[in-house]
Order: structure tokens, then sequence, then C-alpha cells
């Protein structure tokens, strides 16, 4: 057993929260780069270099890269050898969450309630995804999901008979409805299989894998790079002011699925894909 | 006459806006806006569209002006704000029109409008700008002066006014059917090989 208490978790997800909003992490600029060589649109060369700059002043000012700073997703790998003291565990999280964003200067983005729509002020609570996994570590990953974006994922129930024709048409017609509204360009987290809320959980998960790295399956990476091929032949481009780079990257997980059923649902990530994770 | 066309080919637009200044504006026309803009979005929305249906007086005068639908992150001590860009416009789609019958003349946010706003851009001369989203950093530059105006218990949704110079955007809907989505979508769509 190793104790782990509650103010090293605090402290974490604070500086979490407050890094994931100044600082873009490497790989999404390097997959600006990347798209500024391959993009034919002037109007999108443009927008790929004004979200440059922006990811360079947000740095050096430490103020967030987009003033949505998001609802915080955490997924934690909790070792089942790790003994957490000093209090609760989702309270840790979520005290680190109100430090973060209200020492940051973040946006408080969380309304209480989905009818009363109350502001809670410093952007609690956070979606919190525990996994216990072997081992002593806590590992704790946050996503500042944006909800311009979020608001354009979408979940379906195909039949096992629409099979992989079936999945790729949903996730184009998934980018398609996405268009401007989600700030392409985006990523996006596809979870195919489990059941309805696995297969959600699955498509935030495989977000965090860093972007422009090969998904580990070889099928699922050709299926990867196919559909990221078709998203970005829509012509929707930067801004959706039209151009060649949609989508940055599709990220797919799956896992085994009930003899009828063939879920799939897409989480739409834009541009901003703010994620950062620690391990204690 | 609000706008002239810079050397540069970037319109200069002075608020507050005519009719004829908002039709001398074209789907696809990059602008910078100075003078006064106000921020509303969801919830400010929500409360302007009662007083409109019962013909009360707004907290704002919206003739002529241009509405920003954003939520800023709270300024840093000593400076001006923090990140403000644009928000998704569809969800004010449903209170648009009302607000330019009144004869609001721009509103600056990203995404797809309505049809019933594109029709009434066209029937009220207005202007749909688009501004780039999640380019919150570098759009704060723009705003010299920042002052909450109604309902501050909003927080990030209240209704500010900004001062803004010079500040970019890009002429996404105009008065006369021009879609910058559609022309720029169409124009680099390519079929699977
Ligand atoms: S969709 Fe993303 S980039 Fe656009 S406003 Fe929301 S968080 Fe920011």
């Amino acid at each position: 057993m190793r104790d782990i208490h509650t103010s090293a978790i605090t402290d974490a997800v604070k500086k979490l929260c407050m890094d994931a909003n100044w600082y873009l992490e490497p790989d999404m600029l390097q997959a600006f780069d990347r798209a500024l060589q391959t993009e034919r649109s002037a109007a999108g060369k443009q927008v790929l270099q004004i979200l440059k700059d922006n990811a360079a002043m947000a740095r050096e000012r430490r103020i967030p890269y987009c003033q949505d700073t998001g609802m915080v997703v955490c997924f934690v790998e909790l070792g089942q050898d790790v003994h957490i003291t000093g209090g609760a565990l989702y309270d840790a999280i979520n005290e680190g969450v109100g430090q973060g964003y209200t020492e940051g200067y973040l946006r408080a983005s969380v309304a209480r309630s989905p009818f009363d729509r109350v502001n809670t002020g410093n952007n609690t609570p956070a979606v919190i995804h525990v996994d216990v996994v072997p081992g002593a570590e806590l590992k704790i990953m946050i996503m500042t999901k944006g909800g311009g974006c979020e608001n354009r994922s979408k979940y379906k129930m195909l039949t096992p008979a629409d099979g992989i024709p079936g999945v790729k048409d949903w996730v184009i017609e998934c980018v398609k409805m996405a268009g401007p509204d989600a700030c392409p360009p985006l990523v996006l987290g596809v979870g195919i299989g489990g059941t309805f809320e696995k297969s959600a959980i699955l498509s935030k998960k495989a977000l965090f894998r860093p972007l422009g790295s090969p998904n580990p399956d070889p099928q699922l990476d050709v299926l990867e790079k196919e559909l990221l091929d078709k998203a970005n032949r829509l012509g929707i481009g930067p801004q959706g002011y039209g151009g060649d780079t949609t989508a940055f990257g599709i990220h797919i997980l799956t896992y085994p699925c009930h003899i009828t059923s063939l879920p799939v649902a897409v989480t739409i990530e834009c541009h901003a894909h703010r994620h950062k994770e620690v391990t204690l | 006459m609000s706008v002239t066309t810079a050397s540069d080919g970037i319109k200069d637009i002075h608020t507050p806006l005519t009719d004829a200044d908002a039709a001398s504006l074209k789907a696809g026309d990059r602008v910078r806006i100075t003078g006064v803009i106000y921020t509303a979005r969801d919830a400010a929305h929500g409360r302007l569209f009662p007083l409109i249906e019962k013909g009360e007086k707004l907290p704002i005068d919206v003739r002529g002006q241009i509405i920003y639908y954003t939520g800023p992150s709270p300024a840093r001590p000593g400076e001006v704000v923090g990140s403000i860009g644009p928000t998704t416009a569809s969800r004010m789609d449903t209170y648009t029109p009302a607000l330019l019958k009144l004869g609001l003349k721009g509103t600056i946010a990203k995404g797809y409008r309505s049809q019933a706003v594109k029709d009434a851009l066209k029937q009220h001369k207005a202007v749909y700008f688009g501004s780039i989203g999640g380019a919150g950093a570098v759009l704060s530059r723009f705003v010299k002066k920042l002052e909450v105006v109604a309902y501050e218990d909003l927080g990030t949704e209240a209704i500010r006014r900004l001062e803004v110079e010079g500040f970019p955007a890009i002429v996404l809907n105009d008065c006369h059917g021009g879609d910058l989505y559609q022309d720029g979508q169409k124009a680099y769509a390519r079929e699977d090989p």
C-alpha cells in the first residue's frame, strides 16, 4: 500500500487545469505546422497561422488559449495498491478544479443545474471517470472540454449488418454536422462497441492519445487514416471558411459488444484540444 | 459612411452602422471594426427577448449596433480582458430576428445561422460577421476598454460594452444572400479517390 494525500491530488489537478488552458500541447502545435504545409486555401492558411500566434500569445501572457475554458473531464487511473488519505478523491479533484479556475483567471462555465442554469462560479464539478488498475500509482488525465464542440458530439446505435461501411458513413456525417460550429480543424474521438455509455466514455478517452501517433491496432490505424482523408475532402476547412484541413486527427477505441449491437459514439473536439496528464 | 476600404483591401468599419453601410458589405469581405460593440450570449438574450416581446425598453439601444456573442474569461489584474473569442451563433438564432427588427446591424460569432436569420439579415439590412473561434487570446488585443452595462449577475454572460480598435472579422452572411461558408466550402470539396 502506498499513501497519497488528497492535497497532492488537489495541487496536481489545479496545475493541470491552468497549464492545459494556457499552454497548448506540443502535439497540437505540430498539427498546425503540418497543416500549414498542406492547406491550399489562403483563408485556411491564415486561420492556422492566427491560431499558432494565439497559442504563443496565450502562453506568453498566461491567459486561456480560448475563452471557453471548458468543463473539466477527468480520467483517473487509480492503482489498486494506492491508499488515498486526507479525504475523498472526488472532493480533492473538484477542489483542484475550483482553485485552478479561480487562481488561473479561467472562465467559470458550469451551470449547477441543467434547468436553472445558475453558474457555480468556479467551474466545478468536473466529470470524473475512475478506472482501477494494477500498481501503486495514480494517473490523472484532464481535458478541458469546450461547449461549442461538445454540443456537436453524437451517438448512434448501428446494427451489426451496417458494419465498417456504416461506421465510416456515420463518422463523416458527424464531421459534416459539426461544421464551423465546432471550430475546425477538429479532433474526433470515436468509441465503437461496448454499450451505450461505454462507447461514449471510450470516445472521450480516445482523445488522450497524442495527435499524430499511430493507433496501436494496425487495422484501426488504417481506418483512422481513411476517415481522416475523407473528412478532409469535405472542403469545410479551418473555421469552415473552406479548405483542406477540416480535421487534425480521428482516434478510435473499441470494446467487445453484444451480438446485436454496434454502438458508435463520436466526441467532437476542436483545435483548442487542451489535455494534460500527470502520474503521482 | 462608416465603411471604407483600406489600401490592404480590408474594409475598415466604424460603429454604429447604417443600412447603406451594411449593404456595402459582401460575404468574404475582411473587415476591421472600430468603435463600440456589445457582448451578449445565451443568458443575456434570454432576458432581452421577453422585454422585446412585451415592447419594453432594453438596457442597451441596439439601433445601428453590433452584438458580439462571447463570454470572455476574467482579466488578469491590470489587463482589460482575458480571452475573448466568439461562441456558436446558432444558439442565438431564435432571438436574432427580433433584435434585427429593432435595428441591430450586425452580430459577430462563429458557425452556421438558420434560414430565418439569413432572411432577417436581408429584410432588415444587417450583417453576420465571423471572428475566429478559439483565437480568444489574439482577439483580446483589439479590446481597449470593457464595461459591464447590464445583468452583472450573469458573470461571463453579462452584457458588456467594448471599445474595440481594428477588431478583425470576416463577413459570413451579407444582406444580399451571400454566404461565405457555402462558397468557401464548395471550392475545396473533393471527391473520394
Ligand atoms: S469549440 Fe473549442 S475553440 Fe471553439 S469556442 Fe469552443 S472551446 Fe473554443
